[in-house]
């Protein structure tokens, strides 16, 4: 019988890689990492309206950040043990959706001639997969462009405040920043309700709220990340 | 009303299919959509064409043999009935109505409309069995049961396993219809020795044969009996938890 057969499977493998094996499992597991990076997402913005207060403290943030915990534990460390479960959580949450993407794409082989008409699916959802990617090409060009400086000329490594402002003074990239802060709040908007869904924190009553806080959280970050370059572009700041 | 339909057809599982145009006249408001495709075959009968094959039984809305993908919508434009519940007069004359079966890798298409749903009769197997008290019946209320939590599990309940759900989905996952499966026993205290067991090896056999949950919604929607999205948290919570209470009964049995 079935009902005997089940439990015995986790003798086999490891317990946490049996789980993961599952496609139940994986939306656990892209749920908990979309948890860790919407965390980092809004610490993120909050953290960078630094920007607005001037240079000065722009960059004594930024360097703050690199001694958390000092003298005790050395320069960067701190950052580091933020970073490392952060790059954890982001190759999760990417190798889920690829191996779900995989899984559902096996799935529907056929296809309907008529187009289908959308009742529930909202624009944000069926788009996580393109907003997803574009989040994660966005991701690398702002290493790239203000972590690393590779694409930033004028780069001065602990000068995020200079570094900002001379890398969105650009027109085409303050436009590559807005339209890909555009595409993470479609993401944010879709996955932090979906995500509570996946591990069945659902609750009739409060189900409402969960809209709710999936919009309100998705708005507050668009408009918090987006202001940066509007306002850097506009002399605002800088 | 004269109307045109564009009929799947498919000679066979792994014939090729396309959309053929078929025109439906004289067709009386009042009728079922299924009438309406009676008419319809009893004119391509006497034309000598092979009539178009589609599953129903009932043709009240309760066994969910009657699925049908109608312009782009599971069991058509009406919300919360099945496809033998729809009556012509939701059709304007001369409208082109395109019909076409569930497509999914998981239900194979047998011919024209009729799909195999025999994958949904695997999922229920994985579930096994409940253990009952046997002999004459126990006194009505010696398992209490709280109304709402009764009211809940019919809700579940109220499954008709047609597939619209895996229809439906942009992903063909059949989590709305294990999810009920699932939950219309999980909730009622009859189906607590095996609850933990049955959901883990349900959503298994699921993940065999469609795809997973992307939490669209669309499910939902197209479910004749407006089935709740709840019941698939319920189900991710409870395979969970599943995966930690299965490895002390593996435990337990050394
Ligand atoms: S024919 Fe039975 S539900 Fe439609």
């Amino acid at each position: 019988m079935a009902v005997t057969e089940s439990p015995a499977k986790g003798r086999r493998s490891l317990w946490l890689l049996d789980l993961y094996g599952s496609a139940v499992g994986k939306k656990w597991a892209m749920a908990l990492s979309g948890i860790v990076l919407l965390g980092f997402v809004i610490a993120h913005m909050i953290g960078n309206l630094h920007m607005y207060e001037g240079a000065a403290e722009m960059n004594e943030y930024g360097e703050y950040l690199r001694v958390i915990g000092g003298p005790i534990i050395p320069h960067t460390v701190f950052l580091w043990l933020i970073r490392l479960p952060l790059l954890a959580a982001f190759l999760i949450h990417i190798h889920a959706a690829y191996a779900l993407t995989i899984t559902n794409n096996r799935a529907t082989i056929d296809k309907y001639k008529q187009p289908r008409e959308w009742l529930a699916a909202s624009y944000a959802s069926r788009t996580m997969r393109w907003s997803g990617v574009i989040v994660l090409l966005f991701v690398a060009w702002h290493l790239a462009d203000l972590t690393l400086g590779w694409v930033n000329p004028d780069f001065i490594s602990g000068e995020p405040f200079h570094n900002t402002v001379v890398s969105l003074s650009n027109v085409g990239i303050a436009a590559l920043y807005i339209a890909a802060n555009i595409a993470l709040g479609m993401h944010i908007f879709h996955g932090a309700w979906s995500l509570f869904q996946s591990i069945g924190v659902n609750n009739p009553r409060f189900n409402q709220w969960r809209r709710w806080l999936a919009q309100g959280l998705a708005t507050v970050i668009v408009i918090g990340n987006i202001s940066f370059p509007v306002m850097i572009l506009t002399g605002v700041v800088g | 009303m004269d109307l045109t339909l564009q009929v799947w057809r498919q000679a066979g599982p792994n014939a090729p299919g396309r959309l053929v145009d078929y025109p439906a006249k004289d067709i009386s408001p009042e009728m079922s959509f299924l009438e309406m495709l009676d008419i319809v075959n009893e004119n391509l009968n006497a034309q000598g064409i092979e009539p178009i094959a589609f599953d129903h039984d009932c043709r009240e809305g309760i066994c969910g043999m009657c699925g049908l993908m109608i312009n782009g919508l599971a069991h058509g434009p009406q919300l919360g009935t099945a496809t033998c519940q729809l009556h012509m007069r939701k059709f304007n004359d001369g409208d082109t109505i395109v019909i076409e079966p569930w497509k999914a890798a998981g239900f194979p298409i047998v011919r024209d409309l009729a799909v195999d749903r025999s994958t949904f009769d695997r999922i229920i197997e994985a579930g096994g069995f409940i253990t009952v008290p046997t002999g004459s019946a126990s006194d009505a209320n010696l398992t209490l049961v709280p109304k709402e939590v009764a009211e809940w599990s019919m809700d579940a309940a109220a499954c008709i396993g047609c597939g619209a759900c895996v229809a439906a989905c942009p992903n063909s996952a059949a989590q709305l219809f294990t999810a009920a499966k699932i939950a219309h026993l999980s909730l009622l205290p009859q189906g607590q020795p095996e609850r933990w067991t049955r959901v883990e090896a349900m959503v298994d056999k699921m993940e065999e044969f469609f795809g997973s949950c992307t939490n669209h919604g669309e499910c939902e929607t197209a479910c004749p009996k407006e089935i709740s999205l709840d019941f698939i948290a319920l189900m991710n919570k409870d395979y969970m938890k599943a995966k930690f209470k299965n490895r002390r009964l593996v435990s337990q049995a050394g």
